[in-house]
């Protein structure tokens, strides 16, 4: 416990992601060493991945716990923890300190201490769990209450742990992040012989198996800046490219290769176990397959039959599933994962991504159809859809088309050269010819009002840089008109502007709370930003995706600020999904 | 002559003590203690500058506070007392016992027609050695503070926060690197400096901190040698140096100079993780010249004050718990607690 502990409190004071890589990887290094640490090590991963045991101790005995141990008041233990804001260390800060005894190993406080609790009263869980708290020391109580809660909110990715394992192994973090699938699965024990398998060296035909499940370097595009009228001269005519729309979903790979599956993220991430909806499309796919396209949430209607889009929900629905380690039936019924594909990288196991965009696109069709048809001709369904091309005479005209990307929850358009190959990485400059454009919508804007400030970081730090936004809840005249926040943003000033804010978020403070300034509302900013969507936890009823600063309204006085309406007006249509 | 503002407390009117818009208001006595507008007569608790505002014609304070409060406000009239010594203002007699907050720190005691008010300022219980230790007052009317006022601030004793100040210190030390400290230049700032371990490294001090080592040491206070700053040409100077700085230096420019450094926050905020994190700082000591929790209720308790009222900080949780245990407890709503932190802004063309 203590070394889990240890752990804990260096990764929360990390202030760097340096500087937690290097706890992590001491940590796996020291525990590699020493097989008797082994066991732990294996929960320390495990926790650290996003695992999560059975709840042993329902919240409620914890609240009951530090009552009872404090001889507080209810409201006020409550009151303590909205100040903390975590549960674990509010009751690691409130109950008295005891005595310390032995060091229990992390290994053995889980599977004889904690995991047994599940099968006990709540009487006598609660007798264990005092005694327990009494014996052990102080500086261990917040990591053990966190196992109990099993929010370890400490700011480490999965990723992260991926590469320290990585790095004390000695092999490829790609290699990790497959020796990693299945590890951190809820409820599940992990043992000394799991930890044991993680670090140890790579055996020929284990290297096999996991080059197998390897994605390819994602090509990324460029950004069209420029304006329609210069895209003739520069791209030449639209005939040289496959004109797609662009959606607003997460980059992916989808591989399969024998029997198995993967699934990646644009970060090389691998993200397959958060998807199990895509199982089914997986298995009826060819083997020695790379599809390259969009992660979406697609709820298809009860009359669906062909392959349009119908039912592409729109991006707040996917961000529910971001980061989800443990997805459940209701998840994969509400908002089922989609893949859109747009490209084709690898059939038959062999790299196709040398022949020119229209080749690949062709052999895409094919593939799609042929494994829709397939399935359709059972009855059955699967979640895949080719992303559609659209077509102009001319640029003119398809920036046309561009203009509907908002009401249809898309982006913009993506350009691809005909004879493009599929490159790696983000190609700038040089050739413009053969290469992706994306060519977005010009940001959605309205006119808010700064009300509170903190100081920003990097760059940024010690001035008053990071905003929070307000629109009118009604018109100039309404009863009871008042500023509603709705959005934060940091970026988009110049160095001299963001001095000059600083100077007047000082001047105009009203009150602070932590970091916190509320400012009196003077200054008017226009926000851009590249989506609305309805929240139900904002109190403005609406997210923004990427709101950023794009002018300081010097001219604009604070009444003639935009209302709410002005935002809800651009929600999309289809936005009640 | 300040306004009597309507009151949102229905505060009897016999009080020796009201809210009014400038701050509190001894109308027997006709003074203020602590105004947060400019008054005729300003009692002031202690010097830092959310209970000590510019403006007011007379100012009345402990002897150690005066040169603080020149130094902040410039050229003002300024009446000093000693602690215990006893002042006759309109009937209402007064006088200034230990806080125990920082140098000069008092609580204001006022008598009128047999009832004892005390007006505590800032406080803590535990003595620091740099301000005169906090002494409790029988009253009928307790003011107190309640900065700290949850049960998750109970403070570790002070002598274990020095040690881990030492021991990130000397870690830094033998790194090579220097270890940046921010603390408040008036109290928390000495009060570090008196009693880390001088004999890990030189003590270096920011502008704003310096001159208030030698307004502590005036006051007979013994403190090891400090520099400052801009007295160290070359980065590498400050390798294994304790650098002290108040918190508004935290993520600013003026850090550039000290190369490779491991910067920490003294304070009681630091209690909490978050606050720590926020600020995105190495280090966290959670060293506090306020009352924690339990101190809030042991100075409440020595006072034997039937009624308790709270000024600023966690009002709200301290005055239902007071009222739970059968105390008439109520907010009295001031301004003090704001801004603490930028009394330590150094003054222009100083670093």
């Amino acid at each position: 416990m203590k070394a889990f502990s240890d752990l804990y409190r260096r990764l929360d004071s990390a202030t760097s992601i340096r500087a937690k890589q290097a706890a992590l990887t001491e940590a796996f290094a020291a525990a590699k060493g020493d097989p008797t640490q082994w066991a732990s090590a294996a929960w320390m991963v495990y926790f650290l991945a996003g695992g999560k045991p059975r709840q042993t101790v329902p919240t409620r005995l914890l609240w009951r716990l530090a009552v009872e141990g404090t001889g507080l008041p209810e409201w006020l233990c409550e009151e303590c923890y909205s100040n903390v804001g975590d549960l674990a260390e509010t009751l690691s800060l409130l109950l008295p300190e005891g005595s310390a005894g032995e060091e229990v190993s992390l290994d053995r406080w889980m599977r004889e201490r904690l995991l047994p609790l599940a099968a006990l009263d709540e009487e006598e869980r609660r007798q264990r769990l005092k005694r327990w708290v009494e014996e052990l020391p102080v500086d261990q109580r917040l990591a053990f209450f966190k196992l109990i809660t099993g929010e370890l909110r400490v700011g480490v990715s999965r990723l992260q742990v991926v590469k320290a394992l990585a790095e004390v192994a000695g092999v490829d973090e790609s290699h990790m992040a497959q020796r990693m699938i299945g590890y951190a699965r809820a409820r599940r024990a992990p043992s000394a012989d799991d930890f044991e398998a993680l670090v140890g060296e790579v055996a020929h035909t284990e290297a096999e198996a996991l080059d197998a499940g390897r994605p390819y370097p994602f090509y990324l595009a460029q950004s069209w800046q420029g304006p329609v009228e210069t895209m003739q001269t520069t791209l030449g005519p639209p005939s040289d490219w496959i004109v797609e729309w662009k959606f607003d979903g997460i980059r992916a790979q989808l591989l399969k290769r024998g029997d198995d599956w993967r699934l990646w993220s644009r970060g090389e991430e691998l993200i397959s176990e958060s998807y199990p909806d895509l199982e089914p499309l997986a298995r009826a796919l060819p083997s020695g397959v790379a599809l390259d396209g969009e992660l979406v949430v697609l709820v298809p209607p009860e009359d669906y039959s062909g392959d349009s889009l119908d039912g592409l929900a729109p991006f707040a629905s996917l961000q529910q599933r971001l980061g989800r380690k443990v997805v459940s039936d209701r998840t994969m019924r509400e908002l089922p994962a989609g893949f859109v594909a747009y490209d084709l990288l690898e059939i038959e196991g062999r790299d196709i991504r040398g022949e020119p965009q229209h080749q690949r696109r062709v052999r895409l069709e094919g593939l799609v159809e042929e494994t829709l048809g397939a399935v359709r001709a059972r009855g059955d369904r699967l979640p895949l859809r080719i992303s559609p091309t659209v077509s102009a005479e001319d640029w003119t005209g398809l920036a046309v088309i561009r203009d509907q990307a908002r009401a249809l929850g898309r982006e913009g358009l993506m350009l691809k050269a005909r004879e493009g190959a599929y490159g790696v990485g983000r190609r700038k400059g040089d050739d413009r010819s053969k290469v992706w454009w994306k060519w977005k919508l010009d940001p959605m804007s309205v006119d808010a009002v700064l009300i509170y400030a903190q100081r920003g970081h990097g760059r940024r730090s010690g001035v008053y840089s990071d905003y929070t936004f307000a629109l009118w809840s009604a018109e100039e005249g309404a009863p009871d008109r008042e500023l509603v926040p709705f959005a934060k943003a940091y970026s988009g000033l110049s160095d001299a502007e963001m001095g000059e804010m600083d100077a007047i978020i000082r001047r105009t403070t009203v009150e602070t709370f932590g970091p916190v300034r509320r400012v009196k509302p003077t200054q008017v900013f226009e926000l851009g930003f590249e989506g609305v969507a309805k929240s139900n936890r904002h109190r403005s009823g609406v997210a923004v995706r990427f709101p950023r600063m794009l002018r300081w309204r010097r001219d604009k006085p604070v009444a003639e600020a935009d209302t709410l309406d002005a935002v809800r007006a651009l929600l999309p249509a289809r936005a009640e999904v | 002559m300040s306004g009597l503002a309507a009151s949102p407390l229905a505060l009897a009117p016999m009080d020796l003590i009201v809210p009014t818009d400038r701050g509190l208001y001894c109308p027997a006595g006709d003074f203020h203690v602590d105004p947060w507008r400019p008054v005729d007569r300003a009692l002031i608790t202690h010097a830092h500058s959310d209970h000590a505002r510019a403006g007011s014609d007379l100012y009345i304070c402990h002897r150690d506070t005066a040169p603080v409060l020149r130094r902040r406000l410039g050229d003002v009239t300024i009446e000093t007392v000693d602690y215990g010594a006893k002042l006759a203002r309109d009937g209402v007699e007064v006088s200034f016992h230990p806080a125990g907050h920082v140098l000069g720190s008092a609580q204001i005691r006022l008598v009128h027609r047999g009832k004892v008010w005390v007006a505590a300022g800032d406080y803590k219980l535990e003595n620091d050695g740099v301000a005169a230790a906090f002494e409790p007052q029988r009253c009928d009317v307790f003011i107190t503070e309640s900065t700290f006022g949850l049960p998750i601030y109970h403070w570790r004793a002070q002598a274990e926060n020095y040690a881990a100040i030492d021991a990130w210190w000397r870690d830094n030390a033998a790194a090579g690197r220097a270890s940046v400290l921010y603390a408040y230049a008036l109290g928390k700032a000495q009060r570090v400096i008196a009693h880390v371990d001088a004999s890990i490294g030189p003590i270096v001090c920011h502008g704003a901190v310096e001159p208030i080592n030698a307004l502590t040491r005036q006051a007979g206070i013994v403190l090891p040698p400090t520099r400052l700053v801009g007295e160290i040409q070359h980065k590498r100077g400050f390798a294994g140096a304790l650098i002290v700085a108040p918190p508004s230096a935290a993520a600013s420019p003026w850090l550039n100079r000290f190369g490779d450094y491991s910067d920490a926050l003294a304070s009681g905020w630091m209690q909490v993780r978050g606050n720590r994190r926020r600020r995105g700082l190495d280090r966290g000591f959670a060293l506090s010249d306020h009352a924690d929790w339990p101190g809030l209720l042991a100075a409440i308790e020595a006072t034997g004050a039937e009624r308790v009222l709270a000024t600023h900080g966690a009002v709200g949780p301290l005055t239902q718990y007071l009222r739970e245990k059968g105390l008439d407890a109520d907010v009295l709503p001031t301004t003090y607690g704001e801004e603490e932190a930028d009394d330590t802004s150094p003054p222009e063309g100083e670093a």
